[in-house]
């Protein structure tokens, strides 16, 4: 079966329905799938939930589709950078989901993994916990936090091969993985698309079971916070 | 003289001893990594990365390589990557020794309220949660009072908590507390700095 498509456009062909809930790779604007976000917005899907770690910024990431007003949810653990979620989400027209940042990672691993529910500690004696089945295990107590299955996972990868093994770059890793676990359809985005072969097996770091299309583009690869130090400090 | 920020920095990275790995939050905790000294720390970013390096020289940033402030950083020799699940599995697992966060409010109890103030914006609680619910010791540091002079360190936390009898350790600008099932115990004053300053700027009981 043809993994690789020629565009994101092509690649999300027939996978976008209005209210669909989606999975996104990335933190901060490191190791989004910019381009699939892009043909999200172009195709005008809409009411959709994403589960994210972020909301990307006004002009980039998540944020077209707020500018858009295509998002009526976000799960997220942190949403700043971005003036106009905070609009949206103060004038009641979009959902917000606190999720802590390792419960949210988790949540999308399980889900992944056929795992409904987990326990954790993580929250316990906060608002976190609220609502949530509480269990003690060894004179601990834990919540149970649900296992995260999305309509779609969309991600972003460093190189893949044409059977979708994936290697990632540094610390775009980071959500990419989880959340391509999560979706009944993974769709990535990739820098380069290499035969097969090229990659080494003991290197991958997500198999090509979990990814069903694969797209190769140009990455703007925006940097959020440019932080550096003098030469002579070096 | 109460301490600075680089004094509460320096006086943190005391509690952490050679081979320890540490995340370190955003604000104050990131000073700590300069006064380590000779000893074997390797830090944590939890979007995925032991053994931070410090930042890139100019033109030397990479997009890939940012860390949980979204700060573009360097890799060592030691750096190793691995996915966000991976980095929190780490951290829930009670594998990093020691977390060093700051603060808006510490109770008595070792309450901790760090994300969230009611009526204000809320960019949500990023890590925290996980961090002061899994890593081995926590570490808070932050000035003993609020900007009008209110004491941050109270009898019961007046915000949303991070999380509940989870602090270790509070290192603030006018003295160390250790956090004991009997309460607040001073162990170390900044120079200058009186017990009688220290009871007068705390809510909470100090035993």
């Amino acid at each position: 079966m043809k993994k690789v498509y020629g565009t994101a456009a092509e690649a999300l062909d027939g996978l976008l329905h209005d209210g669909m809930l989606i999975a996104a790779g990335g933190f901060g604007l490191c190791g989004i799938p910019e381009l699939l976000l892009q043909a999200i917005r172009d195709a005008g899907t809409k009411d959709l939930t994403f589960a994210s770690n972020n909301a990307g910024v006004d002009d980039f990431g998540i944020g077209i589709l707020l500018q858009t007003k295509q998002v009526k949810k976000m799960i997220s653990s942190y949403v700043g950078e971005n003036a106009e979620f905070m609009r949206q989400y103060l004038s009641g027209e979009l959902e917000l989901e606190f999720n802590p940042q390792g419960t949210l990672a988790e949540r999308m691993r399980a889900g992944g993994c056929g795992i409904p529910g987990f326990y954790t500690k993580t929250g316990v004696g906060t608002i976190i916990a609220e609502g949530k089945e509480h269990k003690d295990f060894d004179g601990e107590t834990y919540i149970l936090e649900r296992g995260i299955v999305a309509d779609l996972s969309i991600v972003k990868a460093w190189k893949a091969d044409d059977t979708g093994n994936l290697v990632f770059r540094k610390t775009a890793r980071n959500f990419n993985p989880p959340a391509a676990m999560c979706g009944r359809i993974c769709v990535v985005e990739v820098e380069e698309i290499v035969p097969r072969g090229a990659l080494d097996p003991d290197s991958i770091h997500l198999p090509g079971i979990y990814v069903h299309r694969i797209v190769q583009g140009d990455h703007e690869k925006r940097i959020e916070q440019r932080t550096v130090r003098k030469k002579e400090e070096a | 003289m109460p301490w600075d920020r680089n004094q509460m920095a320096e006086r943190a990275a005391k509690e952490l001893d050679d081979g320890m790995y540490v995340n370190l939050g955003i604000g104050i905790p990131t000073l700590v990594a300069n006064y380590v000294g000779d000893k074997d720390i390797t830090l944590q970013s939890e979007n995925g990365m032991l053994g931070m390096g410090p930042f890139p020289i100019e033109g030397e940033e990479d997009p890939d390589l940012i860390n949980a402030g979204k700060q573009t950083i360097t890799e060592l020799a030691r750096t190793s990557y691995f996915d966000s699940a991976a980095s929190f599995g780490m951290i829930r697992g009670g594998k990093i020794a020691a977390a060093i966060l700051g603060a808006m409010e510490v109770s008595e109890k070792g309450d901790l309220a760090n994300w969230m103030i009611p009526g204000k914006l809320v960019k949500g609680m990023g890590g925290a949660m996980d961090l002061v619910a899994g890593v081995g010791r926590v570490i808070v540091v932050m000035d003993h009072t609020s900007k009008h002079g209110e004491s941050k360190v109270l009898k019961e936390c007046t915000l949303p908590l991070t999380g509940k009898g989870v602090v270790d350790l509070i290192i603030t600008n006018l003295c160390v507390l250790d956090v004991t099932h009997n309460g607040l115990h001073i162990v170390e004053l900044a120079d200058g700095v009186t017990r009688e300053e220290v009871i007068a700027a705390t809510e909470a009981k100090l035993v």
